[in-house]
């Protein structure tokens, strides 16, 4: 081995590889030109024995000889020098949406949007590796508007208003709390398990899914916190609800559970939740209401956005959303739907009390919040792309369970 | 034997499992049938080599000097075939803390060493024959503890010279003996501080593991093996995960020269003769 250039020399002065002189050595090595051999100097009290073992690890060819109180390492890069960035791919041209690719390859795995990955690096089995499937335009700022709107139950909620209200009222908001508890704990589970099998390079899809998980997760808190405040035991949990938020926890088309869940389901969410809001006995509900449904909102948002962006790029997908719906329909034919209690809840709650006209007027209320959950409903299938007539005998096939 | 290539190896650590699991799968895309056989320790190895229960070990230094021995006085031969780039050029390390009194060799009469396994040659046998070779007789002029982790498997587990080096820092031995590179790694975890430590003696170079084969293995599948081993390029990324887990960047030759100390230290110590009355050679 022959002498190094003098550009070559690099001095750690008392700095040894057990103090991070590997660090430098490195860098020093890396802009080698081929060929060049690299000289280290250095006084540290073991330099020339660990500069050996760590040479040795490396692959690289050392010589090593004391010079008075200092050392003089001469190393030549091994040919395993960068061989393991050599064959490397970009998991996209940059980090940016902009650079989204429309097939996410497996292999990619985890690694972040623009990264380079190392050849040989396990094939992952992610469900959804679609750009047409998944993506939505303005993804950012939604999840930026997603985390801009978080909020905490413990402060954003007056837990202590006073209630004035009596008991049979808050019996009727209880059987309204538990069926939402259950609808949103299906709302929960559906975008966190896809979020677990959307493939990473879609990131700002599992963004907003995971932050839609946790949106749900705080809903499932308040609304129990809530029912609790009064009453110590819950309502009742229906086989014919239970039933059809099965279907939607068993749809495993990411497009399909969207249009379900988000565009139909949420939709008319956000319809009852204001409702209740408007006819909330007292100030914590009218709250707890109000956080909840400017969530659903964003939910909806995102569902309806992608959708339409996919329906706008392939024409096959309008003729599976509607045949989603109505093999849905099918499936819960033999359903109650929802339950009676619910419903009647929502009247006693519209009502605020119990005289025949209040009654009438809680009853019209419902009525009208029926007519505009479908009205709703068939406003947001027209923007996924379904025909005006389709959209509206759609609409009517949808739940009656709500969600 | 059939035209599969059976290797044998000790299982020092569970990764040897996904190790030659491995290298199974590489070759056999290589069209090399391969298998092996793995042994609690390497006595246990090279009494079933001779047996002819495989055609290559995977030999630590000593079971190669063992090998090497027991061949010559069956009239045998024995023939180191390959070895990793990381297995020539190693020294060990005799260490002493940094506020230690010591300042030589010397210095170690009437003193504590701490070693590895009985059967280590880096951290036990290497170490007692350099400072023989400076007229320190073990237990005589010092007195030795061993840290025997896992006896059979020559030292491959660190943990005996990890131990020797905590109970230097503890001061219950006055020396530790550790490989070069392991005094980085112990230095670099911070079981070992930075300038706690101070290097006292380091040996002469020696080599550590290789591939061994005894005549009469069959040449046309050993060549093949050895063909194959050789053309395992870190740049691959189906067998760099491979050369990763055996800790190598190439496979070098297997020579035979870098194990004199080794061998010196054996026949000082007479350390193989229990291991000759075993096979039968003594």
């Amino acid at each position: 081995m022959g002498a190094a250039r003098a550009s070559n020399v690099l001095e750690l002065g008392e700095l040894g590889f057990d103090s991070g002189a590997h660090v430098l050595v490195k860098r020093a090595l890396a802009r080698l030109a081929p060929g060049e051999q690299l000289e280290v100097r250095g006084s540290a009290a073991e330099l020339g024995i660990h500069a050996a073992a760590w040479a040795r690890a490396e692959g690289h060819d050392a010589e090593f000889a004391p010079a008075g109180a200092a050392y003089v390492l001469r190393l030549a890069p091994g040919a395993a020098h960068g061989a393991r960035w050599r064959g490397v791919e970009r998991a996209g041209a940059g980090a940016g949406p902009e650079h989204v690719v429309e097939r996410a390859p497996q292999g990619w795995g985890l690694a972040a949007r623009g990264a380079a990955v190392e050849a040989g690096a396990p094939e992952f089995d992610f469900a959804h590796t679609n750009k047409l499937e998944l993506w939505a335009d303005d993804l950012g700022a939604l999840y930026r508007q997603a985390l801009a709107s978080q909020w905490d139950p413990a402060t954003a909620v007056p837990w202590n208003a006073p209630h004035t209200h009596g008991d049979e009222l808050e019996d009727a908001l209880v059987s309204v709390l538990t069926y939402l508890i259950e609808n949103e704990t299906a709302a929960l589970i559906v975008p966190a398990r896809f979020a677990a099998s959307v493939h990473p390079h879609f990131r700002e899809v599992q963004q907003l899914l995971a932050i839609q998980a946790a949106d749900e997760a705080r809903h499932i808190e308040v609304f129990t916190r809530r029912a609790t405040l009064r009453r110590s035991q819950l309502g009742l949990s229906t086989a014919g609800g239970q039933a059809s938020l099965k279907t939607l926890i068993d749809e495993p088309d990411f497009a399909l559970a969207s249009l379900l869940l988000s565009v139909l389901g949420e939709g008319s969410f956000v319809n009852l939740l204001w409702f209740l809001h408007e006819h909330a006995p007292d100030e914590c509900t009218r709250a707890i209401m109000k956080l909840t449904a400017q969530d659903e909102a964003r939910h909806v948002a995102f569902g309806v956005a992608h959708l339409a962006r996919q329906s706008r790029e392939d024409t096959s997908l309008a003729p599976r959303l509607a045949a989603a719906i109505e093999r849905r329909h099918d499936a819960l034919r033999g359903t109650a739907g929802l339950n009676a209690e619910v419903f009647d809840a929502l009247i006693v709650l519209a009502a605020g009390a119990f005289e025949p006209a209040s009654i009438a007027a809680g009853h019209q209320a419902v009525v009208e919040l029926l007519r505009q959950m479908h009205a709703g409903r068939r406003n947001r299938l027209r923007l996924v792309g379904l025909q005006p007539e389709q959209a509206e005998a759609l609409s009517a096939l949808h739940t009656r369970n709500f969600m | 034997m059939s035209e599969t290539l059976v290797l044998g190896a000790v299982a020092y650590d569970a990764k040897v499992v996904p190790i030659w699991d491995g290298f199974q799968r590489w070759f056999a895309s290589q069209g090399l049938a391969f298998d092996y056989v793995l042994y609690s320790n390497y006595e246990r190895q090279v009494e079933q080599h001779f047996a002819g229960a495989f055609h290559v070990a995977w030999n630590s230094p000593l079971a190669w000097v063992q090998a090497q021995r027991t061949a010559a006085r069956l009239g045998r031969s024995a023939r180191a075939v390959a070895m990793r780039d990381t297995d020539r050029d190693l020294t060990s390390l005799i260490v002493v803390r940094a506020d230690s009194p010591l300042r030589s060799v010397a210095d170690l009469r009437g003193r504590t060493l701490g070693c590895g396994a009985g059967d280590s040659p880096q951290a036990t046998l290497i170490p007692l024959e350099h400072l023989a070779r400076a007229g320190l007789a073990p237990e005589r002029d010092f007195a030795v503890r061993r840290f025997d982790v896992l006896v059979g498997k020559h030292g491959d587990h660190v943990g005996g010279e990890r131990d020797a080096a905590r109970a230097l820092m503890q001061g219950e031995v006055d020396a530790a003996c550790m490989i070069d590179g392991n005094h980085l790694v112990f230095s670099n975890e911070g079981l070992l501080a930075r300038g706690a430590t101070r290097v006292l003696a380091q040996t002469d170079k020696y080599d550590h593991c290789n591939f061994t084969v005894l005549d009469g293995a069959p040449p046309a599948l050993i060549e093949r093996f050895c063909t194959l081993l050789f053309s395992m390029g870190y740049d691959d990324p189906r067998v760099r995960p491979l050369m990763d887990m055996e800790g190598l960047k190439r496979w070098c030759d297997g020579r035979t020269s870098g194990y004199a100390l080794l061998e010196s230290a054996c026949d000082r110590f007479r350390y193989l003769d229990s291991f000759f009355e075993r096979m039968k050679v003594a």
